[in-house]
C-alpha cells in the first residue's frame, strides 16, 4: 500500500482515512502519544556499541546468522541487523540463553581451528568452511525442534544452533518496535508490506470477487 | 491504567466480586453494575489499553506479555492419573483486563440446537460422559443476539442453511472476503458444501465510539490497537465502569474464596503486586476465572467445612475438561493471497456440523474454516512445507516465495467429556507465589483424533480442488496443550452430577456463582467464547433475579 517508511504514526492518519471521519472522532490522545513514541523509536539510529557480546562474539554471531538468512539480490540477517537485536536479547528477555552462546561460540571456534589450519575464529574462515560448520551445527541440533503451532514459546534450551537459528528469525521479522528487521529487510523479503492498515482487495484472488451473494448465485449457473 | 470512578475499601461489604475480566466476567461487571449492584472485578493481569497494544511478535507471542507466562506460573501435564505430571507448558489464557477475548481471532458462530442435547439425540458414547444440558438453544436463543448487538458481532444472517432459528439479524455486514476465503468458498462449493461469510467478533463498521477493523494484520494473539476486536476490554468494561459502581482492580491473583462456619462465601483473598494478601468481602462471588483457574481456585479454597475444595461434594470440580479437537491443513497458491492483511477468518462452512454416526462411525461433529492466522515470526517458525530447508539460500527462497501465497484450512470439533480428563493441583510443583501449579490431565477420547483425522481428508480434498500448488497438513496427535478450557465444572440439575445449576449457582454454597467455559457441558465444535458470553449474559440474568428477591 504504501512504501517502508510508513509507522505508526501514518497508519493513524492512514487509519483515519480509510474508515471515515467516525473514526477521527473516537482517536485519543493516549493513542497518538504511544504511536509518536514507537515512531521515534523506530527511527532512531541502532546503537553501535554492543552491550552483551565481546566484538569478537559479535563478529561471529553476525557470520552464522548470514549463513541462515544468507544476503543477496535481497537483503538477509546482516543488513537487517540480527547481530544487534540478539546482543539486545541476551541481556533482555533471552538473557538466560548466554551461556548457550559463549559455550556454543566457544565450541564453534575451537572447531574451526581445529578443522581449518590458520582460522581463529568462525567469522574468519572462508564462506565455503562456515557453510560446512553450519551444516554440521544444524545436523547436531535437536530433530523436534520446530516449536508446536500453536504452542509458541522462547528456545530457552542449551542447543545453541536451536537457540541462534531462532533469535536470527527473531532479530530478522519482528516488527521493528521489536529491535530488530532494520529498514524493513526481513519484510521486504518475505514481501509484507510495512504499512500499519489496508483496504482491500488484498491479493490476486480476491480483487474480482462479485460479493458472496453474486459468487453463489454465479456457482449454481456451473 | 484503570478508567473506574469508583473504588471500593476491602473491609466494604460489595454485593458481588467478579473473579476474572474476560470474555464472562467482562459481560457479567457490565450486566451486574448497570442492574445497579457494587461490584469488584479482581483480575490477575495488567490493566492494558489500545495504546499499550503493539505488534511486536517477542513481546506478545513469545514473552506472553497478554498471556499467563509459564516462568512465574508453571504448568504441568501427564496423560492419565496413573502417571506423575512433568513441568510442561499446557495451558494458555488472557492474562490481563479482557482476558482471554483481547488476543482471540473472533471467530463467532453460535452453537447449534444439537450441542444442548447431543446425548437425548445419540444416545451414550462408550468412554465418555456425554449429556444433555439443562437448558436448551431457546434459552439461549435471545442471549445471543445479545452478544451480537451489544459486543458487536459482523455475520450475515440466514447465509449457512445450518444455522439455528435466531430472533433478529447481525447489526452489521459481514467483514471483507480475503484470498483464502474466496479460494475456500469456490473449491467448497464446488464440492457441495455450503460456505458463507465468518461472523466474526470484529466490527465491520464503526460502532459505539470504537474503530471498524483497519485490517493491521496482526490479529490472533495481539490486542486491538484501534478497538475493533469486540473484546470484553473494548466492549464492555468501559460500560461497567461507566455506571459508577464498578471498580476494576487490575494485577490482583486471587487465591482463596473464604467462608464462613455457616458455608456462606464471605469474599475473595488476593495477593497484590507486592505479594500481600487482602480479603475484598463481598455478598456474593461469582468466579469468572476461566476453565483452568476456576476449579483450580475452588480446590485451593478447601476449608473444614469443605475438605474437598469449595462446591466439590460432587468431586467433579476440575473434571470433564474439553479442549476442542482439531486440524490445520495449509497450502500454497501461484499467485500473492496477501492474507497476512486482515483478520484471521473470513469463510466456514458447517456441513459436517453434525455428523452421521451410522454412516461414518464419529459422533460429534465441526466446522472447517479458511484462514491465515500467522504473523511474520510464527509463519517462518511453523508454517513452511514440510521438507523446506531450514537456514541458508532455500530457506530464504521459501520465506520469499510463500508468506504472501500461503492460507490454511482450520477444522474445529467436539471434544467429548471425559471424567479422568481434568484440572488438578500438582502436588509438588509451586508457582512463583508458592500456590499448587494448575496440573493438566487429558488423553483425546478415541472419537475425536477420528473426527480430527476425517475433517483433515475433507480439508486436503478442498486443498486440492482449488488446484493449491502445494499442501501439507499438521499431525494428528493427541493434544497436550490446551486454549479452549471448557467443562471443568459443569452445569446440571443433579448435584451428584454437576457442580453448578442453570443459574449458575454452585450447588454447594448458595452465594458463588461460577460462569466461564467451566460451565459449558458439551465442547461444541470449537469456538466456544460466543458462548461463553450468550451464558454471561444469561447468568447475570438470573443473579440479578435472585438478588432482587433475596435469595442469594
Amino acid at each position: 500500500m504504501n512504501g517502508p517508511s510508513t509507522g505508526r504514526r501514518e497508519f493513524l492518519m492512514q487509519a483515519g482515512g480509510s474508515v471515515g471521519l467516525a473514526w477521527l472522532s473516537t482517536q485519543w490522545p493516549a493513542v497518538v502519544a504511544a504511536a509518536e513514541h514507537a515512531h521515534q523509536a523506530i527511527n532512531s539510529k541502532t546503537p553501535v556499541k554492543f552491550q552483551v557480546l565481546t566484538p569478537a562474539q559479535a563478529k561471529d554471531v553476525e557470520a552464522i546468522a548470514a549463513q541462515i538468512i544468507p544476503t543477496d539480490e535481497l537483503p538477509g540477517a546482516r543488513e537487517a541487523g540480527v547481530v544487534y537485536f540478539i546482543d539486545q536479547a541476551l541481556k533482555t528477555f533471552a538473557a538466560d540463553t548466554l551461556p548457550t552462546y559463549q559455550k556454543g561460540l566457544a565450541e564453534l571456534n575451537a572447531t574451526a581451528s581445529k578443522k581449518y589450519p590458520g582460522v581463529r575464529q568462525f567469522a574468519d574462515a572462508s564462506a565455503e568452511q562456515q557453510h560446512e560448520m553450519v551444516q554440521a551445527l544444524s545436523e547436531e541440533a535437536e530433530s523436534a525442534n520446530v516449536p508446536a503451532r500453536r504452542r509458541p514459546q522462547a528456545a530457552g534450551g542449551a542447543d545453541f544452533f536451536q537457540t541462534i537459528w531462532q533469535h536470527t528469525i527473531f532479530g530478522f521479522l519482528v516488527d521493528p518496535s521489536g529491535g530488530g528487521d532494520r529498514d524493513y529487510a526481513g519484510w521486504k523479503v518475505i514481501g509484507r508490506d510495512p504499512a500499519h492498515s489496508f483496504a482491500p482487495p488484498f491479493g490476486f484472488y480476491d480483487k474480482d470477487y462479485p460479493g458472496w451473494q453474486k459468487a453463489m448465485e454465479a456457482e449454481e449457473k456451473k | 491504567m484503570s478508567q473506574s470512578k469508583v473504588s471500593y475499601k476491602t473491609g466494604d461489604e460489595v454485593d458481588f466480586v467478579i473473579i476474572g475480566s474476560g470474555a464472562a466476567g467482562g459481560v457479567m461487571a457490565k450486566e451486574l453494575s448497570t442492574n445497579g449492584f457494587r461490584v469488584v472485578v479482581l483480575e490477575q493481569g495488567p490493566y492494558l489499553t489500545e495504546a499499550d497494544f503493539g505488534h511486536n511478535e517477542i513481546d506478545v507471542v513469545f514473552n506472553h506479555e497478554l498471556t499467563n507466562n509459564p516462568k512465574f506460573q508453571p504448568t504441568t501435564f501427564r496423560k492419565t492419573d496413573q502417571d506423575k505430571a512433568n513441568k510442561q507448558y499446557s495451558v494458555m489464557y488472557g492474562r490481563c483486563v479482557g482476558g482471554s477475548s483481547v488476543h482471540f481471532t473472533a471467530n463467532y458462530w453460535r452453537f447449534h440446537e444439537i450441542d444442548f442435547m447431543e446425548r437425548s439425540k445419540v444416545g451414550d458414547v462408550p468412554g465418555a460422559s456425554l449429556v444433555d444440558w439443562p437448558i436448551r438453544y431457546e434459552d439461549l436463543e435471545p442471549y445471543y443476539t445479545k452478544v451480537e448487538w451489544e459486543c458487536g458481532v459482523s455475520g450475515l444472517a440466514g447465509a449457512s442453511p445450518f444455522d439455528p432459528p435466531r430472533s433478529k439479524p447481525y447489526p452489521m455486514p459481514p467483514l471483507p472476503v480475503k484470498g483464502s476465503g474466496v479460494i475456500f468458498e469456490r473449491a467448497a462449493k464446488q464440492l457441495g458444501y455450503h460456505p458463507f461469510p465468518a461472523p466474526m467478533a470484529i466490527l465491520s463498521q464503526p460502532r459505539a465510539g470504537r474503530s471498524a477493523c483497519v485490517n493491521c494484520g496482526f490479529c490472533l494473539g495481539f490486542g486491538c490497537e484501534v478497538k475493533a476486536k469486540s473484546s470484553s476490554l473494548a466492549a464492555m468494561i468501559p460500560l461497567a465502569e461507566a455506571t459508577g459502581r464498578c471498580e476494576i482492580r487490575p494485577n490482583r491473583y486471587v487465591h482463596r474464596i473464604e467462608t464462613d462456619k455457616a458455608g456462606r462465601v464471605v469474599g475473595a483473598v488476593y495477593f497484590d503486586a507486592k505479594k500481600n494478601s487482602h480479603l475484598q468481602k463481598a455478598k456474593a462471588v461469582v468466579v469468572c476465572a476461566n476453565g483452568a483457574e476456576t476449579p483450580r481456585l475452588l480446590l485451593l479454597s478447601k476449608s473444614a467445612e469443605f475438605p474437598n475444595g469449595l462446591a466439590n461434594s460432587s468431586g467433579l470440580v476440575g473434571k470433564y475438561l474439553m479442549p476442542n479437537s482439531g486440524a490445520i491443513a495449509l497450502a500454497t497458491f501461484d499467485e500473492p493471497l496477501n492474507d497476512y492483511k486482515g483478520f484471521a477468518v473470513s469463510r466456514i462452512f458447517h456441513d459436517f456440523y453434525e455428523m452421521d454416526v451410522k454412516k461414518t462411525g464419529i459422533y460429534g461433529g465441526g466446522g472447517l474454516d479458511a484462514r491465515f492466522d500467522l504473523t511474520p515470526i510464527t509463519f517462518a517458525l511453523g508454517a513452511l512445507p514440510p521438507g523446506t530447508p531450514r537456514w541458508g539460500s532455500g530457506f530464504k527462497k521459501a520465506l520469499n516465495q510463500n508468506f504472501t501465497r500461503t492460507m490454511e484450512i482450520f477444522c474445529h470439533g467436539t471434544s467429548l467429556a471425559v471424567e479422568t480428563n481434568s484440572f488438578s493441583l500438582d502436588p509438588e510443583v509451586k508457582d512463583a507465589w508458592g500456590l499448587p501449579a494448575l496440573r493438566m490431565t487429558f488423553k483425546d477420547h478415541p472419537n475425536d483424533l477420528k473426527l480430527a483425522n476425517w475433517m483433515k481428508d475433507r480439508a486436503m480434498e478442498i486443498l486440492d480442488a482449488a488446484g493449491a500448488k502445494a499442501k501439507w497438513h499438521g499431525p494428528i496427535e493427541e493434544q497436550q496443550f490446551a486454549v479452549h478450557l471448557l467443562g471443568t465444572c459443569r452445569m446440571g440439575n443433579d448435584p451428584k452430577t454437576s457442580v453448578i445449576n442453570a443459574d449458575h449457582r454452585t450447588h454447594d454454597v448458595k452465594n458463588l456463582f461460577l460462569c466461564d467455559g467451566s460451565s459449558l457441558v458439551t465442547s461444541g465444535r470449537g469456538q466456544p467464547t460466543m458462548t461463553v458470553q450468550a451464558l454471561a449474559f444469561r447468568a447475570a440474568d438470573r443473579i440479578t433475579a435472585l438478588a432482587k428477591r433475596g435469595e442469594i
